[in-house]
C-alpha cells in the first residue's frame, strides 16, 4: 500500500496539533507545579489544610449560621460561602425581576417608558461594577438619616445609615414541632401538581380550572388540622420599633449587604434586560400580530405567545448572567460585606496560607457556578422546542 | 487501513516526544534546585546518604550544607547592585508613613528608610524604585521576591517571622493598636472598652487590627459588630459617614489619618487604651543574609547618628572628628561597610542624603502630633537603641 508523505496528510496534521497541544499544555503545568514547589522549599514553606481547625480569633459582622471568634478558620470560611450565597441567591430572584420587567420596558411603545428603559440599561450596562457599588454604599445606604430620623416607608419599613429594617417573622417556641405539617403541606401541593399531571397525560385534556383551588386548599387543610392539634403558633410578626438607639424586632439588612445587592441587582439587571428584549424580538412579529387578532389581550399575548418561545433564546445567556452576579459578588470585600473572598482575605493574612485558601475559593465559586449552571441547563431542557 | 498507519505513525511520534519530554520534564527541577521535596522521591539513597553518613565524618559542614535551602547569603545584595536601584514595598495612602501626593512625590516615615538604604548602597536616595503594596498583598510580593524590602509599617509578629518565611528588620517605630470613637459615645480618653458596649467598629482587614480587636474586646466582655473594609480609607469613610461608632487601627495611623480624612477630628476622641504592641519593622525574605544586614545596619546607624548628635547638616563636620566611634560609624577608619560588600562610608550616605532617625521622624511625622514617646532614644526615657558599631 502506497503512504503517502504524511506531514502532507491532513489527519495527521490535525492529530499531531492536538497531541502537540496537550503536550504543552502538560509542560506548562508541570513547570507551574515545578517553580511552586522550589519556591516554597527554598523559603521553608509548607503547604497543608491543619490550619483550618485553628481558632479564627476574628469577629464577623453578620452571619447566617451560630459563629463566634473561637471557632476555627474552617467555620469562619463557612461563613463567608453562607454570606454569599445568600446575597447570589436573593440577587437571582431580584435581578430576575428587575431584568424581565426593564427589558419589556423597553420595548414599550410608551416613549418615555422605552427611553427610560433604553437610559437605565445604557448607563449601567457601560460604567464599572465596582464604581456602582461604590456609589450605592457610600453615596446613597450610607447617606441615608441616623436612626432617630429613620424614613419610614409603608409595611412599616425604615431606612437608617445604620441598615433598612423590614418587618419579618420570628419563630416560637412552637415551631420545631410546627415543621412537620409546614413540610406536609408544601409535599402537598407537589403531590396535586403530579395528579393534574396524570389526569391531563390520560384524558389529554387540560384539567377544569376550578380544580387548581386544590393547591390552596389542600395546604390551609392540613395546616388547619395542624392548629387544632397544637393550638400555639409557630410564627410571630416581628415588627421593627424604635428601642432605644436603635431599631428592635424585624430583619435587618446592613447597609453594605444592601449596597451589595442593590449594585448587583441593578448591575445585572440591565444586562438581562437586553438579553429579554433580544428574546422577545426574536419572535416573529406575525405572531403577535396573529395572537392579537385572535382577541388575546397584550399580557396574554406575552404570557402565552412570547414567553414559551421567548425563553428558548432567554435561558442560555441568562444562566451566564447569573454566574457573572454570584462571581460579582466578590467584590464585596470593596464595601465592608464579609463575604467568602473577603473573610477568605483574613485568613490568608492571618495565616500565610495563600495558595491553600486561593484554592479553596477558586473551588467554592467553581462548585457554585456548575450547580447553577446544572440547575439551569435542567430547566432549558425542558424549555427547548421538542423536536420530532 | 490507512487510518491504521496514520495512527500508528501518530501514536509512535508521540511515544518519541513523551520520551523525549518525560525526562527533560523530571530532571529539569531538581537540576535547579537540589533540596526541593522532590529530591528524596527521585533519588532518595543520594540525598540520604550525605546527611546520615557525612556528620560523623570531618567532611561533615561542607556535606550538610546542599541540604539547607539553597538561597546563599548575598544573591540579593548582588542582585540590588548590578540592577542599580532599590525595589521598596511601600503604603500609598497612608500619610505621614508611606504616600504618594499630588506631584507624584513619594513621602513619609517608611519611605524615608526606603531612600537611606539606597543612599548607603548607591550614594543616591533616589535609586528607589517604589511599590505600593495592600495589606494582603505585601508579604506575598516579598516572598516573591518582586520586593527587595518591605518598609509598609508591617508589625513584626511571631507568625509572621516564622510561618511567612520573613527576616524583620529593627524596629522603626513602636505602636500600639488603639480606638476613636465620637465624642458623644465616648466623652473622654480614659474610657475603657466597654463603653463601647454593642458598638459598631470600622477595622481594616488584612491587619493585625483585626484580630487583637476581637481578643480585646473578648477578653473585656464587650460585645461589638466588626465591619471590615479592604482600604484603609474605605473604613475612615465609612466611620465619617456615621456607618460605626467606633474605629480601630495603630495609634499613629488615627492620628494622622484621622487629621487627614476626618472633617473634624476634634469631634473624635482617641481612648487611652492599649489594644496591642505594634513594634513596626522592614522586612526581607528569609535566606537574604547580607541584604537582611545591610536593611539591618542602616537602621541602627541612622539611631546611632542621632544619639551622636550627628545630622544631614552637619555630617560633613564631624568627618574630622578625633572620637574612633564617629570615625567608624562615618567609615573615616576601619572598613565596617567592605565587611557587607558595601563602600565604607555607607552610614555617611545615608546620613549625608536622608538624615538620622530624629530627622526622619520630625520631617514626616511632627505635624501630625506624633510625639517620640516610645520611639525617643533610649537616652531619653524611649526604646530606640542602636547595637553598637564595632
Amino acid at each position: 500500500m502506497h503512504i503517502r508523505a504524511f506531514w502532507r496528510d491532513i489527519r495527521f496534521l490535525q492529530a499531531f496539533a492536538q497531541v502537540a497541544f496537550v503536550l504543552l499544555l502538560a509542560l506548562a503545568a508541570g513547570f507551574l507545579y515545578a517553580n511552586v514547589s522550589v519556591n516554597l522549599a527554598r523559603q521553608g514553606l509548607t503547604v497543608g489544610y491543619d490550619f483550618l481547625n485553628n481558632p479564627a480569633s476574628f469577629g464577623i459582622g453578620e452571619s447566617y449560621i451560630r459563629y463566634q471568634p473561637s471557632d476555627s478558620y474552617g467555620r469562619a470560611i463557612l461563613v463567608g460561602l453562607v454570606n454569599t450565597l445568600v446575597v447570589s441567591a436573593l440577587g437571582i430572584v431580584f435581578t430576575t425581576i428587575v431584568g424581565i420587567i426593564a427589558g419589556i420596558a423597553r420595548l414599550s411603545s410608551n416613549w418615555l417608558i422605552s427611553r427610560l428603559a433604553g437610559a437605565y440599561v445604557g448607563v449601567i450596562r457601560n460604567t464599572p461594577l465596582l464604581i456602582q457599588l461604590m456609589f450605592w454604599y457610600f453615596g446613597i445606604f450610607l447617606q441615608l438619616p441616623a436612626v432617630r430620623e429613620a424614613i419610614a416607608l409603608p409595611g412599616p419599613i425604615y431606612l437608617t445609615g445604620r441598615g433598612v429594617y423590614l418587618p419579618w417573622y420570628e419563630a416560637m417556641s412552637a415551631f420545631d414541632s410546627w415543621r412537620v405539617y409546614i413540610w406536609l403541606a408544601l409535599a402537598s401541593i407537589v403531590v396535586i401538581w403530579f395528579i393534574f399531571r396524570a389526569i391531563q397525560n390520560r384524558s389529554r385534556l387540560p384539567v377544569p380550572l376550578w380544580w387548581y383551588l386544590a393547591y390552596l386548599l389542600v395546604p390551609v387543610l392540613i395546616l388547619w388540622i395542624g392548629f387544632i392539634i397544637q393550638p400555639e403558633p409557630p410564627l410571630k410578626e416581628s415588627i421593627p420599633e424604635l428601642a432605644g438607639l436603635n431599631f428592635r424586632g424585624g430583619l435587618r439588612w446592613t447597609p453594605e449587604f444592601a449596597a451589595l445587592l442593590f449594585g448587583l441587582v441593578v448591575y445585572t439587571g440591565a444586562f438581562i434586560a437586553e438579553i429579554v428584549r433580544a428574546g422577545i424580538q426574536a419572535v416573529s412579529r406575525g405572531q403577535v400580530e396573529a395572537a392579537l387578532s385572535l382577541g388575546l389581550t397584550m399580557g396574554q399575548t406575552l404570557r402565552l405567545i412570547i414567553f414559551p418561545q421567548a425563553l428558548r433564546v432567554i435561558i442560555p445567556p441568562m444562566t451566564s448572567q447569573y454566574l457573572n452576579l454570584a462571581k460579582n459578588s466578590s467584590l464585596a470585600i470593596a464595601i465592608g460585606y464579609p463575604d467568602l473572598f473577603s473573610i477568605a482575605a483574613t485568613v490568608i493574612n492571618q495565616t500565610g496560607a495563600v495558595i491553600e485558601v486561593i484554592l479553596i475559593i477558586m473551588l467554592s465559586y467553581l462548585s457554585m457556578s456548575l450547580f447553577t449552571s446544572f440547575l439551569m441547563n435542567i430547566y432549558n431542557g425542558r424549555m427547548r422546542l421538542v423536536e420530532r | 487501513m490507512h487510518k491504521v498507519t496514520i495512527l500508528v505513525i501518530v501514536l509512535a511520534l508521540a511515544s518519541i516526544l513523551l520520551a523525549a519530554c518525560a525526562p527533560a520534564a523530571t530532571t529539569e527541577p531538581p537540576a535547579t534546585a537540589a533540596a526541593t521535596t522532590e529530591v528524596p522521591a527521585t533519588e532518595p539513597p543520594v540525598t540520604e546518604a550525605p546527611t546520615v553518613e557525612a556528620t560523623p565524618t570531618s567532611g561533615g559542614a561542607a556535606e550538610t550544607t546542599p541540604v539547607v535551602p539553597p538561597v546563599a547569603g548575598g544573591e540579593r545584595l548582588q542582585t540590588i547592585m548590578d540592577r542599580g536601584n532599590v525595589i521598596c514595598g511601600v503604603h500609598g495612602t497612608f500619610q505621614g508613613f508611606g504616600f504618594l501626593d499630588t506631584n507624584g512625590a513619594w513621602t513619609g516615615f517608611d519611605v524615608d528608610f526606603c531612600r537611606a538604604w539606597a543612599a548607603a548602597l548607591f550614594n543616591d536616595a533616589d535609586a528607589v524604585e517604589f511599590r505600593a503594596l495592600s495589606a494582603q498583598d505585601r508579604f506575598t510580593a516579598l516572598q516573591s521576591g518582586e520586593v527587595d524590602v518591605l518598609s509598609r509599617n508591617s508589625t513584626w509578629t511571631y507568625t509572621r517571622d516564622a510561618e511567612l518565611g520573613l527576616t524583620f528588620g529593627p524596629v522603626t517605630f513602636y505602636d500600639g493598636q488603639a480606638i476613636m470613637a465620637r465624642k458623644d459615645i465616648v466623652p473622654d480618653a480614659s474610657a475603657g472598652l466597654d463603653a463601647l458596649e454593642g458598638a459598631n467598629v470600622c477595622v481594616q482587614s488584612g491587619t493585625t487590627t483585626e484580630l487583637n480587636l476581637a481578643d480585646q474586646f473578648r477578653a473585656a466582655g464587650v460585645n461589638y459588630t466588626p465591619v471590615v473594609f479592604e482600604d484603609q480609607n474605605a473604613a475612615f469613610q465609612a466611620y465619617e459617614e456615621g456607618r460605626c461608632d467606633a474605629i480601630t487601627s495603630d495609634r499613629s495611623q488615627l492620628a494622622t489619618q484621622g487629621q487627614a480624612v476626618l472633617s473634624n477630628f476634634a469631634d473624635h476622641v482617641i481612648l487611652d487604651v492599649v489594644m496591642s504592641k505594634e513594634p513596626l519593622a522592614p522586612a526581607v525574605a528569609q535566606g537574604d543574609d547580607k541584604w537582611a544586614d545591610v536593611v539591618h545596619w542602616v537602621v541602627y546607624g541612622m539611631i546611632q547618628a542621632e544619639e551622636l548628635g550627628i545630622t544631614s547638616e552637619n555630617v560633613d563636620e564631624f568627618l574630622t572628628s578625633e572620637d574612633p566611634v564617629i570615625r567608624r560609624l562615618l567609615g573615616v577608619e576601619g572598613e565596617l561597610g567592605s565587611k557587607l560588600g558595601l563602600s565604607n562610608d555607607f552610614i555617611y550616605r545615608a546620613i549625608k542624603l536622608v538624615g538620622n532617625y530624629g530627622e526622619v521622624f520630625e520631617r514626616n511625622l511632627a505635624s501630625y502630633g506624633l510625639e517620640r514617646g516610645q520611639n525617643a532614644l533610649w537616652t531619653q526615657g524611649g526604646l530606640m537603641y542602636a547595637i553598637p558599631f564595632r
